[in-house]
């Protein structure tokens, strides 16, 4: 299986600006009936772009100068709630490359990692920071570099968090995770084998 | 870190790896599948031509997308007909059992794997559903996960995980009367935040917990996400072992007593360390509601809404994003809340307790003439069990729609929606933005005897004032 290793994303930012943004949020349920990710693109924040009439509403994925965009800048505990993979799916179908957030909700930033978004957090000021550069300059370039921790906009740098599990996996394009955890299938067997529920309780 | 924490001792049983990344490999040793989360991970399976690892290991039903007011097929909603035409598919081209409706055993995942004793202690158990964490109420890792994962899970019976920090919830003394599990977990996550749980699982313990009934417990470690941890569990006890006994998949005969010496090893020791202990009072939670939009944003029934000047400033912007969308009036009273739809269901309160609980504050009254109310079981075997009772018959005379089993109004992928800016009192675990169907519904959480309560009287009422 070929090996997509992510060591930087480069683009303009987004900020979505706003604490506990659920997943409820970031895609409306209705939009998991479908059986397939291929359109989960048309729905990110749906009912936050658009008025139950169909009219626009104000928010930065509605923005013209936030059209194009890569990098999703957020507040805190974003992704909350819902385990819904569409959520990322979504966002990366819309064109997100990468998540910096001031903290991550555990689900969501493993559902990012599995589909090769990296979602990384920054300070609360800093966030703040990057969020007001991008609302008066959303033009400037920006760079995540996994490699250096690093996360610039324009000249101005930021350093960034993220579990090294996760960093690893991205770089090392192990994120897509089956191939790696069916090498080791005879070695989860014998797992299996040793648990006392899984042979009956035998002792 | 934690130390001989149940969490320890079933985490080191069930690593399989240290993998590459420095992550975990995890065996899972529960799979429960649902129609809305697996559609793509089978795709995945097909395209890889890979089989599912442990067929024997993995159940499905059906919950999110059921109408709760007919069971007839094809469903009235094409994408609903579709998607559960999918997971039948699936569960045949893979061989994994499904609880279906014409079962008899179909119903909310969380309710069924407990109901049918595929949920046992010691067990790591995974679901691509946040609210996965119920299952820790028999001492299991439980927890919620994405498609891909799911995938994963199916493919090679394991995850990729890092592993979590332990938290110690203890919840002291007895809870006061009208107060049930509902409120406990409310107030846990209103003290430590809806991200307090981020990179920690949750074990609750102490009197409150110790006296607390299996289904109870499962109430709280169902919300246990709801504060940003994705694992919640409690200790397995006397009670999780009656609650287990006779059913369907737990052991029996000589098994069931080695299972129970096993299941007794895995509490978490005498001497055990946390990352983190928290300490309640239990006399000290009243019955809650919450006003705003996120399960954190919360008050005591007797008390008033938050007036966002009395905030700091950095806090003020999440009150004012929520009575931005709940329109409510800054001080007003809980109790002066009005109510315009009741439901009561929910892998969070649509078991049986939850019914005689709510059945209970209805018994013999009317529900307000201005109230839609629903009562949805979480499962066919939970909604079997109350008719038995007569439950359906005591909320039926109070003027409430008695329903199918399935998730209903907690999430609105099904018939079963709010309208407008209608307002609900929920039994369930979310207060979302859009949430319930509409993306101007307002959603209250709170208790199922609460929520009976609010029914009543057309508004938010303190339960105790009833009794």
């Amino acid at each position: 299986m070929e090996l997509t290793r992510i060591i930087t994303v480069e683009g303009r930012g987004i900020p979505v600006r706003g604490d506990d943004i659920d997943t409820d949020r970031i895609i409306p349920a209705r939009y998991l009936k479908e059986i397939t990710f291929s359109r989960m693109g048309e729905y990110p924040f749906y009912d936050e772009r658009f008025t139950p009439e169909g009219e626009t509403k104000d928010h930065p994925f509605n923005d013209p100068r936030c059209q194009g965009a890569s990098l999703l800048v957020a507040n805190a505990n974003f992704g909350c709630g819902s385990s819904r993979e569409h959520a990322p799916q979504a966002l990366m179908r819309w064109g997100i490359k990468a998540v910096i957030a001031e903290s991550l909700a555990e689900i969501f930033a493993g559902n990012c990692t599995m589909i090769g978004v990296p979602a990384v957090t920054l300070s609360a000021p800093d966030i703040r920071r990057l969020q007001d550069l991008l609302g008066t300059r959303p033009e400037t370039p920006m760079c995540l570099n996994l490699q250096a921790r690093i996360l610039t906009l324009g000249e101005v740098q930021f350093e960034i968090q993220i579990p090294e599990s996760r960093r690893q996996a991205l770089m090392e394009g192990t994120w897509d995770s089956t191939a790696l955890l069916l090498s080791n299938l005879p070695m989860a067997r014998k797992t299996a084998g040793a648990l006392p529920y899984q042979n009956g309780f035998i002792s | 870190m934690a130390q001989n924490t149940l969490y320890n001792k079933v985490w080191d049983a069930h690593r399989v790896a240290v993998l590459p990344t420095g992550q975990d490999q995890l065996l899972i040793g529960l799979h429960l599948v649902h129609e809305v989360t697996s559609p793509q991970a089978f795709d995945a399976l097909r395209e890889n031509n890979w089989t599912v690892a442990f067929p024997e290991r993995t159940f499905a039903t059906c919950d999110h997308i059921i109408p709760t007011h007919s069971a007839e097929r094809p469903f009235e909603d094409p994408m609903a007909e579709t998607m559960m035409a999918a997971l039948e598919g699936n569960v045949r081209e893979f061989g994994i059992p499904l609880y279906d409706l014409p079962s008899g055993k179909q119903g909310i995942v969380h309710i069924v794997g407990p109901e049918r004793g595929l949920t046992q202690p010691g067990m790591t158990i995974a679901c691509g559903d946040s609210h996965t964490s119920t299952h820790g109420a028999f001492g299991t890792l439980a927890f919620g996960i994405g498609t891909s994962q799911v995938r994963d899970v199916l493919a090679t019976g394991c995850l990729a995980m890092d592993p979590l920090k332990v938290r110690k919830i203890e919840v002291t003394g007895k809870l006061a009367p009208g107060v049930t599990p509902k409120d406990v977990i409310l107030h846990i996550i209103n003290r430590l935040g809806v991200n307090g749980g981020l990179g920690y699982a949750y074990e609750y313990a102490g009197g409150v917990f110790d006296a607390m009934t299996m289904e109870g417990r499962m109430t709280v470690c169902n919300m246990s996400i709801e504060g940003g941890a994705r694992i919640g569990y409690v200790n397995p006890d006397e009670e999780t072992f009656r609650f287990l006994k006779g059913r369907e998949f737990a052991p029996s005969g000589g098994a069931w007593d080695s299972a129970v010496s096993w299941w007794k090893t895995l509490a978490s020791d005498k001497d055990a360390v946390y990352d983190d202990v928290a300490v309640f009072a239990g006399e000290e939670i009243k019955p809650m509601i919450t006003w705003g939009i996120n399960p954190g944003q919360s008050i005591a029934v007797d008390q008033s809404l938050p007036v966002p000047e009395d905030f700091p400033l950095e806090e003020r912007a999440s009150l004012e994003a929520a009575y931005n969308h709940m329109k409510w009036i800054p001080g007003q009273k809980a109790v002066e809340l009005p109510v315009q739809t009741v439901f009561i269901g929910s892998c969070t309160n649509g078991r049986l307790s939850d019914l005689r609980e709510a059945a209970g504050v209805v018994k013999g009254k009317k529900i307000h003439p201005g109230v839609r109310g629903i009562v949805v079981p979480g499962s066919q075997e939970v909604r079997k069990a109350a008719m038995e009772e007569g439950l359906h018959r005591i909320f039926e005379e109070a003027g409430f729609q008695w329903r199918l089993a399935g998730c209903s109004m907690c999430l609105a992928m099904n018939p079963d929606k709010l309208s407008g800016d209608e307002i609900c009192a929920s039994s369930s675990n979310r207060n979302f933005i859009g949430r319930q169907g509409s993306a101007r519904g307002r959603t209250l959480l709170m208790s199922p005897a609460m929520a009976a309560a609010a029914a009543l009287n057309g508004r938010v009422t303190d339960i105790r004032d009833l009794t």
